[in-house]
């Protein structure tokens, strides 16, 4: 598939708001940090998510329209994720504000209690909406709704131990110590899905694609030899090692080296916002990845032109 | 649009065109169209329509494209004046070669009324062996001329065809010929188009058809699959042939001389070794029957032996393992496909229960017909051994007994026509005559060396030396010589060359760099010193093309929405098999800008130039308009004969012939558009041997004698022509250097000879053949406009099999050289297991000039399309023509290459290119992208 | 239920397009509005289109078939294009099983044509809304056509007749019966999208001379005198043998 910057953005960036959502409940759950952290950080998780949304506009035709989106929940995981991505952010909002305006530790919880299902049906609606494909092999694995969850959280904790630092540091080896927990369990079920696809064998071969049972079939033409949507849309359109140059990136920036400086920063908001800027470069090479392996089916009419 | 004449009709809404579909009442396309015609929108609004009248440039070069527009009646005068200086002293300088127009009987009718004979169209590069080497062979020939009847075979050869001109109509047939269970059989050195679809597939090496059909041939006979009673009936099989070296008549058809010959232009006193009474008896006498081989002696000593005996000994050594090394055909597939034909012939026999009378008063209760049928084009034919090559086709086919009978080969009228047919040219340089109309017409059919268009010392008298010795049969002319020997002054030089609807500075050409040269090339002393070497050049086209911008004028034409035409009797009719159709365009959207059918722009030359068909009595002109002269021309006065065959008459109640009909556009309208005569069914088999039909065909004149057209399996004519060369022939001869090469190619039986080019060529180190295919969704250069089409094909591949791009270093999408000893070329190559190991090949005429066709400079068929043409050349080691030494046709396929691959670090973009042309006046703006709505257009 | 399809004979499809570009011609005046081309005359024209013919080569020389393939939305009997699409602008009729797209509702996502295993859908760049065969709904009701006419552009371009269109839940349409007695096929079956648009494969006549058939009595080189009978006097059997 082509990797859209757009989609790529949306992903990283609301994964990145929601895991930092749930830092905050979770410090509001066993730490109790105080309500201005939370609403500050409620802030700064709700800017992800609009810039996540707004990116996330870039990828349609017709942005006006978008509200039409909502209406098919009952069949579309995208629909889904269009319903709850608003409700989500408008918990976190409330979250905030109650943080923020007039705290009540219970109002809060519930709230909060709320607004984390939310986040959590919100992460498995973006994930489904690339595992619900069948012939996306690559993608067609609970794994990539467990990569979206695990890698939001990641981010998320890091993001959030990046903002303890500033505003209440005592949170911020406790949030480093998750994000390194929830860091490496990310990369073992990414590791894992790698594994996956490595070994995956295309159940579509030109032979079913075209019907004919032979084992050589040569493309000579697809009809359109500009390029058509079809060429564009479906294929990353950059050379091997790029693809295999993205994969180096991501492994070695989602986890090991935001790592390492999780693990020695301490207090240092410096630290761990480098810890963040890593993580986040290498999940959007992660991404960017996660596109560009996934294998279309479609691709199979469409190998030569001539 | 193109040569196949599809009947379409033109949907418009709020004045534009919303869709054009295939006319469902249309006998020849019946409803359907082809991806060209569907994409008719898009020719409309290309932005390299032309749309005024150009002149080149004071100063500016040729091809530099550099013009100003000027009026409609600055175009006129400029014409006039230089024509009529022209036609007023010596009127063969002004030459007019058109292109893949269907309007030849006007274009050749304005030529002869101009008085000169340099005029033909595209026939002679295009596949004027196929058009000579049937009609000398059966008197008729594929596409226009004859078909393969499908809705009755059973087995079904095609040989070296593409796309072709009847394109829809063969796809029709071919279709439901397959869903019948026939089985078809495609020899094609590649697997695209038509042979996709083929049962089996028949790879053969390029140019060497001509030894496989010998190989058949020869089977045929020593199987004893050749049907007998329609040999001897209806072939000059049992005709007994003078075999006497000595004799000045060797090799000529004994006669016998009391007997009546009953027209002497076509005699009938030929003789027969009849069986019953071995003896001699005049060929055809009741109750005899021929003797196919032996030898005998005449009453007078002559040694005699009959016509198929010596085809017999001539296919002799040609055995299937003979031709398996020149043709990569395995002996063993040519002995299965000989027998399937000769078996399927003979076993699976079609009979109609329709009773028909012969030339010779025999009733036959029903027609019978052996369901095997062929149909080949260029393959065949653009070779230099075509004309060869193509009589064994059609020998083969009739051996099979397969002509214009059920499920064979079937004539179309006004086919078939005598053997040869009765026009001629002038025979010599007297026919052309200051302010007169050439004594004969341009091209013609030569029986004998008399017929030749040549000088009293043999010297050719038309500027492409057709009809002269060094091409006697060149039927249709050689236009693609004509820019060369024009350059040349050899013969002579030109005034002022028109081209109508060719594009001769790109891909009609061959050696396309060579006569871009040419075009451009100036007299360096005497008196003529800076003046071009074709001093003056019309181009008539409708878009920007690369020919256009060498014309010194340039006439905006209209396309084919726009303007009147008709697919005329005169010309080549859209008659199918069951007898005479012709049809009419009309125009649904007005010209744009100025445009002007190019009907008009001869129409008015014609008056202005007082032409005498075209002025009344007292000079003045004669017709007001195109429609008008169609309504209103007859051939000669008084002849009922016109353009039109039908509604004829004052009144429309006559066809084929009648008066002029003022109403005529309005009834073909109101039937539309097409004029069809059915024959009764009697008449529409065995014609060259149905009295019915010929007495039919003589009442309406599409015939002139009604005698029986005996099939030539041995050529007479071809043998005059040796005999000349051999210095026995009574009348005229060949001059000394060219006697050799008659003497060899006129053999009256068919024989194979690599082609020419073959000999001049070192093949160690050019081992690979190089052709061309068309695409079916492209017309030649001219749809590389259309938004459409060009999505489709935008650039070319030279395609290799794997294992020759392997031997070669080549990779599949990589850059390489292509190499002849005339020209390289840098193209992208792409690896196919459709094509033979010995050949690659290219679709036809993608590659374009940057900035021609209203592309942009860094349009794809500019930097990664390629021309073949480049490799091509014209003209041969002692400057003879890289044609057919009997018919002209050009070699096209017939040049060897090699291919290695591009060095690491060349520029990726294809060699060689050209100057960017500037946009011409009066063309469009490019958009960046459209969006047609018909009624809107939208686009930015 | 009725399900229009289109049934594609690939046993005469030649590959000339005729159907690619009647399509195009017939939808960019249509109902559903403009099919767009960009840089239709400049590097890499690019354009919408709903129908497309492909070509393969299956096999190695001199085995080798060469198979023209036209490809148009399936109109799939379980499109997986039309669940996932968040508007409901993609579509599946009920009447008559043909995959439409509402373009007033589609807002240009993309996300049905990566649910289309076949690369059947393509965004229009210019109108941002996703469009796709409609299997010329706009021709096929429409009064005002003759009925015969009353078929998809395509179709009635078709040269060979390659291009069949009826119901295939009608058993004795002749789209069903092509599929069933020619062995109709459904494209990619693995992902049980059940398209309704079936392929009919390449079918061969083949020829069996047997040898007898080359050694009649009626060959005409007897006649000839080219198979000479042996003289009466030569040795034969009968001289020396008598049961
Ligand atoms: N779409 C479309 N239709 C056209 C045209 C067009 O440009 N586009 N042009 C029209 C014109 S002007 C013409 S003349 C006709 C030509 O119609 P075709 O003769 O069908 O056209 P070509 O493309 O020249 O096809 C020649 C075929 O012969 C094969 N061939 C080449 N050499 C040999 C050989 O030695 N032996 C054998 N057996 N095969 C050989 C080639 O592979 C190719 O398949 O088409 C007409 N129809
Ligand atoms: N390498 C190679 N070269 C070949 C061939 C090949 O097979 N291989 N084939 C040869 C053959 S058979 C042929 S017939 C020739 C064809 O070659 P050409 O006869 O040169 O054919 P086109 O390239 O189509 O050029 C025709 C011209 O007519 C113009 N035109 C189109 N419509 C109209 C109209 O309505 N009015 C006017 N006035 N002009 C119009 C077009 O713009 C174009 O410039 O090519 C020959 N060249
Ligand atoms: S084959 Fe030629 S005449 Fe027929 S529809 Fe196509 S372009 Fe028109
Ligand atoms: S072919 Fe593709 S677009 Fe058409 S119905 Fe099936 S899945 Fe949907
Ligand atoms: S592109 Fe349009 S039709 Fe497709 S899923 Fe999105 S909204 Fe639906
Ligand atoms: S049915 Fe109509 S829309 Fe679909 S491919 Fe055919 S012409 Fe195009
Ligand atoms: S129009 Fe018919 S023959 Fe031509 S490509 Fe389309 S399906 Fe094949
Ligand atoms: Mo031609």
């Amino acid at each position: 598939m082509r990797p859209a910057w757009s989609v790529i953005l949306f992903t990283t960036l609301a994964g990145a708001g929601q895991g930092l959502f749930l830092a905050l409940f979770a410090a509001d759950l066993f730490a109790r940090a105080p309500p201005d952290f939370a609403a500050a950080g409620a802030a700064v998780a709700l800017g992800l998510l609009a810039a996540g949304l707004a990116a996330s506009f870039f990828h349609l035709g017709h942005p006006e329209r978008a509200w039409r989106s909502a209406a098919m929940w009952r069949t579309s995981w995208l629909s889904r994720e269009v319903i709850v991505l608003p409700a989500f952010m408008a918990a976190v909002a409330v979250y905030g504000l109650t943080h923020a305006l007039s705290y009540d530790r219970n109002i809060s919880l519930l709230i909060g209690a709320a607004a984390t299902v939310l986040c959590f049906a919100l992460f498995v609606c973006t994930g489904m909406i690339y595992a619900c494909l069948p012939f996306l092999q690559e993608w067609r694995t609970p794994l990539t709704v467990v990569n979206f969850i695990a890698f939001g959280c990641a981010s998320g904790f890091t993001a959030a131990a990046a903002l303890a630092a500033v505003r209440y540091p005592a949170l911020a080896p406790r949030y480093a110590l998750a994000a390194l927990v929830l860091g490496g369990a990310a990369y073992l079920t990414r590791l894992a899905s790698l594994a996956r696809n490595a070994r995956l064998r295309p159940k579509s071969t030109l032979a079913t694609a075209i019907g004919i049972k032979h084992p050589k079939i040569v493309q000579i033409a697809q009809g359109a030899m500009g390029g058509s949507f079809n060429t564009r849309e479906f294929f990353h359109g950059r050379p091997r090692e790029v693809v295999r140059a993205a994969r180096w990136a991501f492994l070695a920036l989602v986890f090991p080296l935001p790592a390492l400086l999780l693990a020695f920063a301490q207090n240092s908001f410096a630290a761990l916002f480098a810890a963040f800027a890593l993580q986040y470069a290498g999940l959007l090479a992660e991404r960017w990845y996660f596109f560009a392996e996934a294998k279309h089916p479609q691709n199979l009419y469409y190998q030569a032109i001539a | 649009m193109c040569a196949c004449r599809c009947g379409i009709r033109v949907h418009l809404r709020d004045g534009e065109i919303r869709y054009i579909d295939g006319n469902p009442d249309h006998p020849l396309n019946k409803g359907v169209i082809c991806a060209k015609g569907a994409s008719g929108i898009m020719k409309q609004v290309s932005p390299a329509r032309l749309t005024r009248p150009l002149r080149r440039r004071e100063g500016a070069e040729r091809g530099a494209g550099d013009f100003e527009p000027i009026s409609w009646e600055e175009a006129f005068s400029i014409l006039e004046n230089r024509l009529r200086k022209v036609r007023e002293s010596d009127p063969k300088k002004f030459a007019l070669f058109t292109g893949r127009d269907q309007m030849q009987a006007l274009t050749g009718l304005f030529a002869r009324q101009f008085g000169t004979p340099n005029y033909a169209a595209h026939g002679g590069f295009c596949s004027v062996n196929m058009a000579a080497g049937m009609i000398y062979t059966i008197g008729g020939s594929f596409w226009e001329f004859g078909g393969p009847d499908l809705e009755r075979a059973k087995l079904f050869v095609m040989l070296g065809t593409a796309e072709d001109h009847h394109s829809n109509p063969l796809k029709i047939a071919i279709s439901k010929f397959k869903r019948r269970g026939g089985r078809f059989i495609s020899v094609n050195p590649v697997r695209t188009g038509y042979s996709a679809i083929a049962d089996e597939w028949v790879p053969i090496r390029p140019g060497t058809d001509g030894a496989l059909l010998l190989a058949l041939t020869h089977e045929m006979i020593a199987q004893g699959l050749y049907d007998r009673p329609f040999v001897a009936r209806y072939t000059n099989g049992g005709q007994l042939v003078i075999t006497d070296p000595a004799s000045p008549r060797h090799g000529l058809l004994a006669v016998d001389e009391g007997g009546d010959p009953v027209n002497p232009l076509y005699p009938q006193n030929q003789l027969w070794w009849d069986r019953h009474s071995n003896g001699p008896v005049v060929s055809h006498t009741p109750d005899t029957d021929p003797y196919l081989f032996g030898h005998f002696t005449l009453a007078d000593g002559t040694r005699v032996q009959p016509a198929f005996q010596l085809l017999a000994d001539r296919v002799l050594p040609h055995t299937a393992e003979w031709a398996e090394g020149i043709t990569g055909v395995s002996a063993a597939t040519i002995r299965r496909l000989a027998n399937e034909m000769g078996v399927t012939a003979r076993d699976e026999k079609i009979e109609l229960p329709i009773a028909w009378t012969d030339c010779w008063g025999n009733e036959h209760q029903t027609v019978t017909g052996n369901p095997v049928a062929f149909h080949a084009m260029r393959g065949l034919a653009a070779h230099s051994n075509g004309f060869q090559t193509v009589r064994a086709l059609a020998i083969l086919m009739s051996l099979l007994g397969t002509i214009d009978r059920p499920g064979g080969f079937r004539h179309k009228a006004p086919f078939p026509r005598a053997i040869p047919p009765s026009a001629k040219t002038p025979t010599g340089p007297e026919g052309v005559q200051p302010n007169t109309p050439l004594a004969g017409l341009a091209l013609g059919w030569p029986g004998s060396p008399e017929d030749l268009f040549i000088d009293a010392d043999g010297n050719p008298v038309r500027i492409d030396k057709a009809f002269s010795w060094e091409y006697p049969l060149a039927v249709h002319g050689l236009m693609h010589n004509v820019i060369t020997n024009a350059w040349r002054g050899d013969p002579y030089r030109l005034d002022t060359l028109m081209i109508f609807m060719a594009n001769m500075a790109w891909n009609s050409t061959m050696n396309t760099v060579e006569v871009r040269r040419m075009l451009n090339d100036r007299v360096t002393e005497g008196e003529a010193r800076g003046e071009y070497k074709i001093p003056f050049l019309v181009v008539c086209d409708a878009f920007q093309s690369e020919m256009t911008a060498f014309a010194d004028l340039v006439l905006p034409d209209t396309t084919y929405l726009e303007r009147h035409d008709v697919m005329s009797i005169l010309d080549r009719p859209i008659s199918e098999f069951d007898g005479p159709m012709d049809a009419v365009r009309v125009p649904v959207v007005p010209p744009k800008g100025e445009c002007k059918p190019f009907q008009e722009v001869l129409i008015e030359l014609a008056g202005r130039l007082g032409f005498p068909a075209f002025s009344n009595k007292d000079g003045s002109r004669k017709y007001k308009d195109y429609p008008d002269f169609i309504i209103r021309h007859e051939t000669e006065p008084g002849s009922g004969i016109g353009f039109l065959a039908g509604w004829r008459g004052a009144d429309g109640s006559k066809s084929m012939r009648g008066e002029p009909n003022p109403n005529q556009w309005e009834m073909y309208k109101r039937n539309n558009c097409i004029f069809h005569q059915p024959l009764p069914a009697s008449y529409r088999y065995m014609r060259n041997w149905n009295r019915g039909y010929m007495e039919w065909a003589q009442r309406t004149r599409i015939r002139r004698w009604g005698d029986p057209i005996l099939i030539h399996l041995y050529s007479e004519v071809l043998q005059r022509f040796r005999l000349a060369a051999q210095g026995k022939w009574p009348g005229r001869r060949p001059p000394p250097h060219l006697a050799g090469r008659v003497e060899t190619y006129f053999d009256p039986l068919p024989f194979y000879y690599p082609p020419l080019e073959l000999r001049a060529t070192d093949v160690e180190k050019y081992p690979l053949a190089a052709i061309t295919q068309r695409p079916m969704a492209m017309y030649h250069s001219w749809d590389s406009q259309n938004a459409w089409l060009r999505q489709i094909h935008a650039h070319n591949y030279l395609f290799i099999n794997p294992r020759t791009a392997r031997s070669s270093g080549v990779e599949d999408g990589a850059w390489l050289w292509v190499e002849s000893q005339w020209g390289r070329v840098r193209c992208m190559g792409r690896l196919s297991e459709a094509v033979e190991p010995g050949t690659v090949w290219t679709w036809n005429a993608i590659g374009k000039q940057p900035g021609a066709w209203g592309l942009a400079p860094e349009a794809n068929e500019a930097r990664k399309g390629f021309l073949l043409n480049h490799l091509i050349t014209d003209t041969l080691p002692g400057a003879t023509s890289n044609s057919d030494p009997i018919t002209g046709q050009a070699g096209w396929y017939d040049v060897r290459v090699r291919i290695y691959p591009a060095a690491a670090g060349e520029k990726q973009e294809v060699f060689p290119t050209f100057e960017t042309l500037p946009p011409a006046p009066g063309t469009g703006k490019r958009p960046g992208w459209i969006a047609y709505v018909a009624g809107k257009e939208t686009g930015k | 239920m009725t399900q229009l399809a289109l049934v594609i004979d690939l046993n005469v499809c030649v590959g000339c397009h005729a159907c690619v570009t009647s399509c195009k011609q017939w939808n960019t005046s249509g109902e559903a509005g403009y099919l767009s081309d960009d840089n239709p005359y400049g590097a890499d024209p690019t354009g919408t289109f709903f129908n497309r013919v492909q070509t393969f080569e299956v096999g190695e020389f001199p085995k080798t078939e060469t198979v023209h393939f036209p490809k148009s939305c399936l109109h799939c009997e379980d499109p997986p294009c039309v669940p996932v699409c968040p508007t409901g602008a993609s579509y599946k009729r009920a009447e008559d099983g043909i995959v439409l797209v509402d373009y007033d509702k589609c807002i240009g996502c993309n996300y049905c044509a990566w649910a289309c295993p076949y690369g059947a859908r393509e965004i229009d760049e210019h109108q941002k809304v996703m469009k796709k065969c409609t299997l010329c709904v706009d021709r096929i009701y429409d009064q005002a056509l003759p009925e015969a006419e009353r078929k998809p552009a395509c179709v009635m371009a078709c040269p060979t007749s390659a291009r069949l269109f009826g119901d295939v839940h009608d058993p004795e349409s002749e789209v069903s019966r092509a599929i069933r007695d020619r062995g109709g096929y459904a494209l990619m079956p693995e992902w049980g999208t059940q398209p309704a648009n079936h392929y009919l494969p390449r079918r061969k006549a083949v020829a069996e001379i047997h040898p007898d058939e080359l050694t009649r009595h009626d060959n005409p080189l007897k006649v000839d005198g080219q198979l000479p009978r042996p003289a009466p006097g030569e040795p034969a059997l009968d001289d020396v043998t008598s049961w």
